[in-house]
């Protein structure tokens, strides 16, 4: 993975060069490498990077033979040796043998439609100079960050917002909307951001800017259909195995580094580790990180998964005082509030790889949202089943079943239980039905906000803009994938591939590569029956079943585990009440509050008084922390300076 | 008694669950799972502060939304408890 930025001037002027180096500088993070800007009529382009793939002639700007056509390019194509072999016998000569050039060649080809023939995690823009034209694209899964800004007269597009505020005399001001829309999704919904004025290029999606103006549109998206009749279960499950082992071989050996691992303990990274230990030679280092708490800690069952592996395995230990002094740095690159502390562990995680010597690792994401791995998913088709079956006798089993590491929910009655995940007639009848638990959770701790927030989010309604652009066959798919279609939308490429993955991973200059997120086994789970995804109550059956021998027996027994970290009392120590660090208090301090405007002080005090007793240990207790703390430093480091703020 | 009861838990939830937001719409009858006030972990807290505020004892069969669910059911139960505590 790299960083990019560029500028297109649409009036008379020509690009700022010193402007784009600025853009370019506040990236470096993502590639510590090298860096090249190139600059020429309207357009400036810049790059920095981080050498992975072509090591001694991959530079960019990029540019064809006749100098006419311009990239910069972010990210892996893992396929690039088969298109470089198909435009090589269709006559393209290829100076490099990066996967850069390959795009180059492959849009002269086949134009913008090129990017439906890409497999892998990627962002990139391409000036047509003959042309005037701008084309701007992103993965499909939205493994790769890219954003776009009209600024007076000329587009600006960079790998993170943060380069496009660098932008001198660029607005650095604050969406609440953003704001209400993680508190209730997780994830802003793009193509808004956290900032005014500055755009999210969504997954799956291309810009193209000619004769002053431009246009964004998918050229893919997720679509559910079963296979078809007749297909056999032992059939799909081959298919499944057969895929994962050309996706991990490909992510591999697709890199002229070495390439590490993260084993988390559970099914998805293990699957992955085992798979490469298993069809290629190579050794493999494979890191963790491990968690003070004993509540979130999954250490046990990381070296439990290291034996079976026998792979040389490195972990790191987050202790709370490490999640609040690195919150600032999480907030910082995630550009974004968070409603849980969970990337800051992944944040100390990536430093421990690239500390390590290593710039690339296999991950496991994706794995939960393909192939229904996640409670949600459970507690979707158990409130359901309680609501069209009153009388079943199974309920209170099925509701203890569903949430075996909340001790709070353990100790309930079947009565409270029943109350707990009752599901109204509306509720069935809403297309958003598997999420609306979590939704309406985040949604109450709008009681946080300001009077001037709430009266600026009198018509905004987030609920209402994702059931809006829900796609037209969602009505037709399955309870399961429809629940999918929604995690994979929203909290996996708004939060999880960002929050928590790119933007951790790439503050230390470390690529992650998500095997589950392979275009064809993307394409394979959504044709899966939900039956080998969800059976029963048993998550992920078709992984288990096609991994066989590929998968310690430990882990068909062990319980899914979320990944979590503590949010309150990382914050704030419960013995003597003090905050971990001096931001703390201050950020949530009565004077920070009012100057950033967002948060009613009276609220947040009160808040705060609970977590200092100990108290604030509740899911909403902590998201709420967490949201009213993250935007604070949001507010702090990017609008009233621009700059790190250190712990 | 009732009254300074009624008003103890309704401050308690309000301080607690709402921080000090809303309060005066929280009907005495309405269903605190319902208002979206209370969860899971919110229904183990009212338990720990009854416990330790009104010394009573609050048995499993007992933690049902019947006893729990809106200011005047808490109101109710701590007063039969209470009662209970004195007839024994």
């Amino acid at each position: 993975m790299c960083g990019i930025a560029g500028i297109v001037e649409l009036g008379a002027g020509r690009p700022d060069r010193a402007a784009l180096a600025s853009m370019v500088d506040v990236l470096k993070h993502r590639g510590p490498d090298e860096r090249g800007t190139h600059a020429a009529g309207r357009c400036a382009l810049g790059h920095v990077r981080l050498s992975i793939v072509d090591l001694a002639t991959g530079q960019q700007p990029m540019c064809n033979e006749d100098r006419t056509l311009w990239i910069v390019f972010n990210g892996e194509i893992y396929n690039h040796v088969e298109l470089r072999q198909e435009l090589e016998a269709k006559g393209h000569r290829f100076r490099t043998r990066s996967d850069t050039e390959v795009i180059i060649h492959l849009y002269e080809e086949e134009g913008p439609a090129c990017v439906r023939r890409m497999n892998g995690q990627w962002a990139f823009g391409l000036w047509d100079e003959r042309r005037e034209r701008l084309f701007l694209a992103r993965d499909q899964a939205g493994i790769t960050p890219l954003f776009y800004a009209p600024f007076e007269s000329r587009l600006l597009f960079g790998s993170e917002a943060k380069s496009l505020l660098a932008y001198p005399g660029f607005p650095r001001r604050f969406d609440p909307r953003a704001l209400d829309d993680v508190m209730t999704t997780w994830s802003t919904l793009p193509p808004r951001t956290a900032f005014e004025g500055i755009f999210e290029l969504p997954p799956a999606h291309t810009l193209t800017l000619r004769d002053g103006r431009f246009v964004v549109k998918p050229y893919w998206q997720l679509e559910y259909r079963a296979a078809t009749p007749g297909a056999s279960e032992e059939a799909l499950c081959d298919e499944v195995l057969d895929g994962l082992v050309d996706a991990a071989r490909l992510r591999f050996q697709r890199a002229d580094v070495p390439v590490g691992a993260y084993l988390s303990g559970g099914l998805d990274s293990t699957l992955i580790v085992s798979i490469v230990r298993r069809f290629t030679d190579a050794p493999l280092r494979t890191f963790s990180v491990r968690l003070e708490d004993q509540e979130f800690d999954e250490g046990a069952f990381q070296q439990e998964a290291r034996a079976y592996l026998d792979v040389e395995h490195q972990e790191v230990l987050c202790r709370k005082q490490d999640i609040a002094l690195s919150f600032p740095d999480v907030i910082w690159h995630a550009e974004k509030p968070v409603v849980r502390t969970a990337p800051a562990p992944m944040f100390l995680l990536s430093q421990r790889v690239r500390d390590a010597g290593f710039k690339v690792v296999l991950t496991g994401e994706g794995a939960d949202e393909m192939f229904g791995g996640y409670d949600i998913f459970k507690e979707a088709k158990v409130r359901r089943l309680i609501a069209e079956h009153p009388d079943s006798r199974m309920r209170p089993l099925l509701l203890r079943a569903l949430y075996p590491y909340l001790p709070g929910l353990q100790r309930q009655s079947p009565a409270y239980l029943e109350a707990f995940f009752l599901a109204r007639p509306e509720d069935l009848r809403s297309p958003l039905f598997s999420h609306l638990p979590r939704f309406n959770l985040g949604a109450r701790n709008r009681l946080f906000f300001s009077e001037a927030v709430k009266s600026a989010l009198a018509e905004h309604d987030t609920l209402a803009e994702v059931a809006g652009a829900l796609p037209a066959g969602f009505g037709g798919w399955d309870h399961l994938s429809q629940a999918q279609f929604l995690e994979a939308t929203y909290l996996l490429p708004g939060y999880l591939l960002s929050s928590q993955g790119d933007r951790m991973i790439m503050a230390h200059g470390v690529e992650g590569r998500y095997p589950y997120l392979d275009q064809r086994i993307v394409e394979l789970a959504c044709k899966l029956p939900a039956r080998l995804k969800l059976r029963v109550l048993n998550e992920k059956f078709v992984l288990k079943r096609a991994g066989g021998e590929l998968i310690p027996d430990f882990l068909r027994r062990r319980p899914k585990q979320p990944f979590r970290a503590p949010e309150a009392a990382s914050f704030f120590e419960p013995t003597t009440g003090q905050a971990r660090a001096p931001y703390i208090e201050e950020l949530l301090g009565e004077s920070k509050l009012v100057e950033a405007g967002i948060f009613n002080p009276k609220p947040v005090r009160m808040l705060v008084e609970k977590a200092r007793r100990g108290n604030a240990g509740s899911i909403r207790d902590g998201m709420a922390l967490a949201s009213i703390l993250s935007t604070q430093l949001l507010v702090e480091q990017f609008v009233h300076r621009f700059g790190r703020l250190t712990a | 008694m009732t009254a300074g009861v009624k008003q103890a838990i309704r401050a308690y939830l309000v301080d607690t669950f709402l921080f000090g937001e809303g309060g005066d719409d929280l009907a005495d009858d309405a269903s605190l799972l319902e208002a979206g006030i209370i969860d899971s972990t919110g229904v183990l807290e009212v338990v720990a502060m009854l416990e330790g505020q009104y010394g009573i004892g609050v048995d499993d069969e007992e933690l049902v939304p019947e006893n729990f669910d809106s200011v005047e059911r808490l109101v109710a139960f701590v007063q039969k408890k209470q009662s209970a505590k004195r007839g024994a």
